[in-house]
């Protein structure tokens, strides 16, 4: 009997396929879709303390290799995404609320408010690569990095999920400065940035020109960043960035992730594609004599 | 590849004095209801539906309302845009006899399932309603297609006085409809809906929409339908449990704006 059920530090999940944030989870019918369809968990939209309306379009291409976005964190902002986490309360999965901000007290506001509407958890936006001011920008500063994760830490007592960048020299120096600020899960990688020219007209597609990279492309970018962070880091880590198959989550558990994250997949696949990767993943396990996530959790470290 | 594809407009045709067809050269099939995402390089990139197919071109037709279709509305023959698609599941058309209702612009995208429809020799009546005279367009054209056309308009200034959905009312006591096939304000096609609880029928939804590729669930309605993959046409059954529907949509920041 295979079973697929993993941990994240103290949170339990029937499943090891979260829904990655961004995608379909905007409003609590999309996400109630994706519970649906068989995400072990939801991410929601990162959520910022005021509405935020994005970049104009062309938002999202689809390239030769994956997908290409530059969103700009639209997002109704936390007071009136409450109502949408509200109708999500008796959710059979947790939901993780992703939040960002440009300062600790930002930070710490949004996730009291997220542990306030019934979050499992927080995940930290310290990696979106195409908005100025939030993301990337602050979670390429380690001493900045490190400040945020303690002012939240401090002010919630649910887990605090840090996702990083790997549009970094040095991706485990992050890590690092979230796990010292008590950190309780890595969540690696955001997308990579990264640009599209259309020739006819001479100019960047996106409305944002640059945007962040996802899909097939990055997946071998993935798994070395969470091969390196598993020798460096303590934390358990959450592998996120080109996952579409089950063995694309068993290549990510070998190299010590305990979790994944499905975001462009759901592009490739549809929104089944939880169920989907679920069951290649319990094939794959029973075809190899795996009962357990846990057993190939760093099976390919050193 | 899932990119806008530079393309010349080979025509633009001036329906009323802000609403323009342009025509460009598209060979792909689409099906009436389907729409494009139209990139204006440097302003935005829009969903429109089509309005016009034949073998190797495809149009669309719209009204100078904002920034993106005001850019729109300045090019003509020889201009270019970016053109990806066609997206969207388009209309199912079946039934002996049936009803189209366009309100306001909504004609233009339900011209390619009239023509359709009429190709088959299927038995079509159309309902176009405009708040005035000078907003018509497509009278004629639809005329010309075989199927018996009415006009309202709100100020009584051509074709009948009132709501293309009174006059729906009308028809639908009348006459046996097989299928009802709607476009326009939501609380319009929100009433049509209610007058079609036993008569099958489809209407085309439009949400502020991002990636037209079913991930960014921006366009999303009821439990996480996108109206960008699963949609824009919705029947009735569906819509029946769409508890948004006729009742607000988002914003670009997905907050609710209540229809009113």
């Amino acid at each position: 009997m295979v079973d697929i059920s993993t941990t994240i530090g103290s949170l339990r999940i029937k499943n090891p396929t979260m829904l990655a944030s961004g995608i379909m989870d905007e409003d609590a019918g999309s996400m109630h879709r994706m519970i649906r369809s068989g995400a072990g968990a939801i991410v929601t939209k990162s959520i910022g303390l005021h509405a935020r309306e994005g970049y104009p379009n062309p938002t999202v291409l689809e390239l030769e290799y994956g997908l290409l976005n530059a969103m700009g964190l639209p997002n109704p902002g936390i007071d009136a995404y409450e109502d949408e986490l509200q109708l999500l309360k008796k959710s059979r999965v947790p939901i993780i609320g992703s939040i960002y901000g440009a300062t600790p007290d930002e930070f710490a506001r949004l996730a009291d408010t997220m542990q306030h509407c019934g979050a499992a958890a927080v995940e930290l936006n310290v990696s979106c690569p195409h908005a100025k001011h939030y993301g990337m920008e602050v979670g390429c500063d380690t001493q900045l990095l490190y400040k945020i994760v303690t002012a939240v830490t401090e002010q919630v007592t649910i887990p605090v999920f840090v996702k990083i960048s790997p549009n970094v020299t040095n991706i485990v120096e992050i890590a690092s400065a979230a796990e010292q600020g008590n950190a309780d899960a890595i969540v690696a990688i955001n997308t990579v940035k990264a640009m599209k020219i259309d020739l006819e007209t001479r100019q960047p597609i996106l409305a944002n020109k640059t945007g962040g990279y996802s899909g097939r492309a990055i997946k071998p970018i993935g798994v070395r960043c969470i091969y390196d962070l598993a020798q460096h880091i303590k934390l358990p880590l959450i592998g996120v960035g080109g996952i579409t198959t089950g063995q694309d989550a068993v290549e990510y558990f070998m190299a010590g992730a305990s979790a994944v994250q499905l975001g462009s997949a759901v592009y490739y696949r549809g929104p089944d594609v939880f169920r989907a990767v679920c069951t290649e993943l319990k094939d794959w396990m029973s075809a190899h004599g795996y009962t357990n996530v846990s057993q190939l959790v760093g099976a390919a470290l050193p | 590849m899932n990119i806008p594809i530079i393309t010349p407009i080979q025509s633009t045709t001036l329906e009323t004095k802000d609403v323009k067809t342009i025509t460009f050269a598209h060979p792909a099939p689409v099906i009436p209801g389907q729409f494009y995402m139209i990139w204006i390089p440097g302003v935005d990139e829009i969903p429109m539906s089509v309005s016009r197919i034949t073998l190797k071109t495809k149009a669309i037709t719209f009204r100078d309302v904002g920034d993106a279709t005001h850019q729109l509305f300045q090019l003509n023959a020889g201009s270019h845009i970016g053109i990806r698609g066609p997206y969207g599941n388009g209309f199912t058309i079946a039934g002996k006899h049936l009803l189209f209702v366009g309100g306001g612009t909504g004609i233009a995208m339900l011209a390619p399932a009239i023509e359709h429809a009429r190709k088959q020799k299927v038995k079509t009546t159309v309902i176009i309603g405009v708040k005035t005279h000078q907003e018509l367009f497509f009278e004629q054209h639809m005329k010309r297609t075989g199927a018996t056309v009415y006009v309202t308009t709100d100020d009584g200034s051509y074709g009948e006085k009132g709501f293309a959905s009174d006059l729906a009312a009308t028809v639908l006591k009348k006459e046996h409809i097989d299928a009802v096939y709607t476009c326009g304000p939501e609380l319009m096609m929100k009433t049509l809906h209610k007058l079609c609880k036993h008569i099958r029928f489809q209407a085309s939804l439009e949400r502020y929409m991002k990636c037209a590729m079913g991930l960014c669930g921006q366009c999303c309605v009821g439990d996480g339908l996108r109206v960008c993959v699963d949609g824009p046409i919705f029947d009735g059954t569906t819509l029946q449990k769409i508890t948004d529907f006729g009742k607000y949509h988002r914003d670009a920041a997905g907050r609710k704006i209540m229809y009113k």
